[in-house]
C-alpha cells in the first residue's frame, strides 16, 4: 500500500509478516503484538527495523518498556468509526514520549487525516488511488485549533493571549 | 452574550467549506453513504422518513434577535416555514435539500451559528440552565464555562470518534433545571469550604433503553482544572466504552459497570497525566475574559412591582393566569423571567413558525432584550423583563399565538417528533400530545392541578425524556399497532429519578382516558400543597395503576 510520511509518498521500510510465517533474512518487519511479545528477544537481537502492529483494542501501554527497541507502531482502524487509536497515539507521544513512527493502517478517511496528524500519527497507509494533493488539502481545511494536542499547534486561546 | 472573534468566525466559515466538499464528494459518489453518514451527522444532518433534517446548535440555549431572524429566514427559504426547538435546546429543520445545506451553514456563519457536532458520536451541544444569569440563588452564570467547553470540544481531534454520542450540561443553582444527572457529564457549580467555586462532576446519566441517574465522580474540581478533568473522563470512555453493541456504548454503561469508585480511579490516573503536561490548564484571566461577554444588562433600580403590572393582573384574567404559570422571580427588583410556551393547544410542541420567530425578534428589539433562551422543556424564555413591560409583552405574545399560560402545567408536554417524522420511532407522539392538551385545555383546571410534567417519546431512545416525566409516556409498536406505556414518578430536576413503568401499554384511543384517571387519582389522594410527583412518591404505584386500568385490563397486551 502507498505510504505517506511528511506529506509525501515514501518507500515502506517494513514488510508485514503474518503470525507463523518466517522472517526474511534482512529488512524491516511489521509484526503483530502477540508475535512481538512471544519472540521479543530474538526480534530485538536481530537489529533490524521493527514495527509492531496493534489492533484497535490493544492498549500500547503494554509496550512501554520496549519502546526504545521499536522503530514504528502501526495502529489499526478496523473501521473508520472506531476512534480508540486517536487516544493510543496521543498516549504514546505524550505519556511515553515515543519518538518513532506512528502509522495509521486500515480503514480511515480523508476527513480524518487532520485529526490523526494532530494526535501524533506521522505515517499513513492510503488507498492506491489516493492523490498527494488531497493530503495537503486535508491539512489546510481548518486554519485554527481550539485544543492543545501532540502537534503543539498554538491554540486559539494561546493566540488570543499573545502567547 | 458571547460574540465570535476572528478565530471563531473563521472556524465556522471553514467548517461550511469543509462540509461543502463532503457533500460534493457524496454527490459524485466518491464517498459511500456508510462513509458519509457519520460525517454528515457531525454536522447535524439526518436522513429521516421523508427528507433530510438539519439540527442547528443553539449553544447553552442563548440566541440574539439577529440570530432569531436568521433562523426564521432559513425556515422560510429552506424548510416549510417553521422550525422545531428540541429538548437539547437546538433548532431542527425538516425538508432541507442536501445540495443546499452548505448554503444554510453559510447563513448560520453570518450570525455566528453552526451545526458542528449536533449529532454523531462526539461531544454535542453543551446545555445550561435556561434561567442562567437571571434567577436568584445562582452561584454564578454557568454559560461562560459552557462556551469554554464548546470551544474545547469543537473539532477535538481525539474525541470525534467516540463509542457513542456525549452530552454535557451545567447548572449553578440548587434547583436543577438543566437535568444534569441525566447527562453523560453533568456539572454543578458549587462552592467549597475555602469559598472557591468549582464543579461537582457527575458521569453516566442517561435515558434511552437503560435509564440511569449519573454517578458523582468529581466531588470538587477547581475551575482551572476543569478542562483537564473533562478530557480525562473522555479518554477513559474513548478507550474502554463498548463498541461491540450500540445499545451498550454510552458512558452510562461503562460508568455503572465499573462503579463510581473504579471509574473515578481511572479518571484520576488520566487527570494526573494531563495535569502533568499542563497544556489544558484554564487560566483565570481567560475565564474572566469569556465571563465579560455574559455580563448581565445594567438593571434599572426599580420598585418591586409596577402599577401597570398590578392593574393588568386585575383587569385581565388571561394575563393573571399567565403571570402565575409563566413568570419566575428575577434576581433584580422590578424584573421577571418570562417563559414563552411553545405548547399552545393545537400546536406541535416545540414548533415555531417563521412569523413567530420574526415576531419574537421584533419584541426583543422593541423592548431592548439582548437575548432569548431556549429551554430543554421546549419553551422559550425572555430572561430579563421589566415588570411594567409585562402586559405589553404579553399582548404581543398573544398576537403571535404564543401566550399560552401553561408553563410547567399538564399541557406543557415535552414530546419528540415521533413516527410523523422520525424513522427510529415506533409510534406517533405528536397527535397523542395534542389530544392530551385538548383534554386538559381548561385553564382553571390546569392551574388547579399544579405542576405536572408529562414527557412523551415515540420510541425507547427517549428523545422526549419520558423516564424523567412525572407522567412519562412511551410509544411502542406491537404487531403494527401503536400502544402507549405509562411511567410515573420520574424527575429530571434536583430530585432526579427514573420513572417506574406502570404496566402494559394503552391503545391510542385509551391513553388519554388513562392519563386522566391517573390525574384524578392524584387529586383525590393529594395532601395540601403536594404535587403529583410527591403524592406518587408517598403512596406508590398501586392506586394509580388500579385507576388507570380499571376498564381496560383486558384490552392491554
Amino acid at each position: 500500500m502507498p505510504l505517506i510520511k511528511n506529506g509525501a509518498f515514501v518507500d515502506d521500510r517494513f514488510v508485514f509478516i503474518p503470525d507463523g510465517q518466517a522472517f526474511p533474512d534482512e529488512g524491516g518487519v511489521m509484526v503483530t503484538l502477540s508475535r512481538f511479545q512471544s519472540e521479543r528477544d530474538s526480534i530485538i537481537a536481530h537489529h533490524r527495523p521493527v514495527c509492531v502492529r496493534l489492533a484497535a483494542n490493544e492498549n500500547p501501554d503494554v509496550l512501554k518498556d520496549d519502546l526504545p527497541n521499536i522503530d514504528a507502531i502501526a495502529l489499526e482502524f478496523p473501521i473508520f468509526r472506531d476512534g480508540r487509536a486517536f487516544s493510543w497515539a496521543r498516549m504514546l507521544r505524550e505519556r511515553f514520549a515515543y519518538q518513532g513512527e506512528i502509522r495509521a493502517v486500515g480503514h480511515f478517511l480523508y476527513d480524518q487525516l487532520a485529526f490523526l496528524m494532530r494526535v501524533g500519527f506521522d505515517a499513513f497507509e492510503v488507498r492506491q488511488d489516493f492523490r498527494i494533493a488531497e493530503f495537503s488539502r486535508a491539512m489546510a481545511e481548518m486554519t485554527y485549533v481550539y485544543q492543545p494536542s501532540v502537534d503543539r499547534r498554538k491554540t486559539v486561546m494561546q493566540i488570543r493571549r499573545g502567547e | 452574550m458571547y460574540r465570535y472573534d476572528e478565530f471563531d468566525a473563521k472556524m465556522v466559515r471553514e467548517r461550511a467549506q469543509q462540509f461543502r466538499y463532503q457533500v460534493e464528494r457524496r454527490i459524485k459518489g466518491e464517498l459511500t453513504e456508510d462513509e458519509f453518514k457519520p460525517l454528515r451527522l457531525k454536522n447535524g444532518l439526518y436522513l429521516q422518513l421523508h427528507s433530510y433534517m438539519l439540527r442547528v446548535a443553539v449553544p447553552y440555549g442563548t440566541l440574539s434577535a439577529r440570530q432569531m431572524r436568521q433562523l426564521a429566514r432559513i425556515a422560510r427559504d429552506y424548510s416549510r416555514g417553521y422550525g422545531h426547538f428540541t429538548t437539547r435546546t437546538n433548532m431542527q429543520y425538516h425538508w432541507p435539500k442536501l445540495s443546499e445545506v452548505p448554503d444554510i451553514l453559510e447563513l448560520l456563519a453570518d450570525v455566528e451559528m453552526h451545526c458542528i457536532q449536533t449529532s454523531g458520536n462526539c461531544v454535542r451541544n453543551v446545555t445550561a440552565d435556561h434561567f442562567a444569569g437571571a434567577v436568584a440563588g445562582e452561584l454564578e452564570d454557568p454559560r461562560p464555562i459552557c462556551e469554554i467547553i464548546r470551544q474545547w470540544s469543537s473539532f477535538h481531534p481525539e474525541f470525534n470518534y467516540l463509542p457513542r454520542k456525549f452530552k454535557i450540561a451545567v447548572s449553578a443553582t440548587k434547583e436543577d433545571r438543566a437535568a444534569v444527572k441525566y447527562h453523560d457529564i453533568g456539572m454543578e457549580v458549587i462552592r467549597n469550604e475555602a469559598g472557591e467555586t468549582g464543579y461537582r462532576v457527575f458521569v453516566g446519566g442517561g435515558m434511552g433503553r437503560t435509564p440511569y441517574v449519573a454517578l458523582e465522580i468529581g466531588k470538587f474540581v477547581g475551575k482551572e482544572d476543569i478542562l483537564a478533568y473533562l478530557e480525562a473522563i473522555l479518554r477513559v470512555y474513548n478507550e474502554y466504552g463498548r463498541r461491540d453493541n450500540i445499545h451498550k456504548a454510552r458512558v452510562k454503561i461503562l460508568a455503572h459497570q465499573l462503579g463510581a469508585d473504579e471509574f473515578r480511579r481511572q479518571v484520576e490516573v488520566e487527570f494526573a497525566e494531563i495535569k502533568r503536561h499542563g497544556t489544558l490548564h484554564l487560566p483565570p484571566e481567560e475565564l474572566k475574559r469569556i465571563e465579560a461577554y455574559f455580563a448581565p444588562p445594567a438593571f434599572e433600580d426599580l420598585p418591586e412591582t409596577a402599577p401597570e403590572f398590578e392593574a393588568a393582573v386585575k383587569a385581565d384574567a388571561g394575563f393573571a393566569a399567565w403571570t402565575k404559570s409563566n413568570l419566575t422571580p428575577h434576581k433584580a427588583k422590578g424584573y421577571a423571567i418570562a417563559t414563552i410556551s411553545l405548547k399552545t393547544i393545537g400546536q406541535t410542541p416545540g414548533d415555531a413558525s417563521a412569523e413567530q420567530m420574526d415576531g419574537l425578534a421584533q419584541i426583543m428589539e422593541d423592548f431592548g432584550f439582548a437575548e432569548i433562551r431556549v429551554s430543554h422543556e421546549q419553551n422559550l424564555v425572555f430572561p430579563h423583563v421589566r415588570k411594567k413591560d409585562l402586559p405589553a409583552v404579553y399582548a404581543r405574545l398573544q398576537a403571535l399565538d404564543l401566550g399560552a399560560a401553561n408553563a410547567g402545567l399538564i399541557t406543557d408536554i415535552i414530546c419528540c417528533p415521533g413516527l410523523d417524522y422520525c424513522d427510529l420511532a415506533n409510534a406517533r407522539s405528536i397527535p397523542v400530545a395534542m389530544k392530551l392538551q385538548e383534554r386538559f385545555a381548561d385553564l382553571e383546571r390546569q392551574h388547579e392541578l399544579g405542576e405536572i410534567k408529562i414527557k412523551m417519546s415515540g420510541c425507547i431512545n427517549a428523545c422526549g425524556h419520558h423516564h424523567a416525566g412525572h407522567i412519562g409516556i412511551l410509544g411502542v409498536d406491537k404487531k403494527g399497532v401503536e400502544f402507549y406505556q405509562i411511567q410515573l414518578g420520574g424527575s429530571g430536576a434536583e430530585d432526579a429519578s427514573v420513572g417506574e413503568i406502570m404496566g402494559p401499554g394503552f391503545g391510542k384511543d385509551e391513553i388519554v382516558d388513562a392519563v386522566e384517571r391517573v390525574v384524578e387519582t392524584y387529586v383525590s389522594l393529594r395532601a395540601p400543597g403536594e404535587r403529583l410527583l410527591e403524592t406518587y412518591r408517598r403512596v406508590g404505584m398501586t392506586p394509580f395503576k388500579n385507576a388507570a386500568y380499571q376498564e381496560q385490563m383486558y384490552a392491554a397486551y
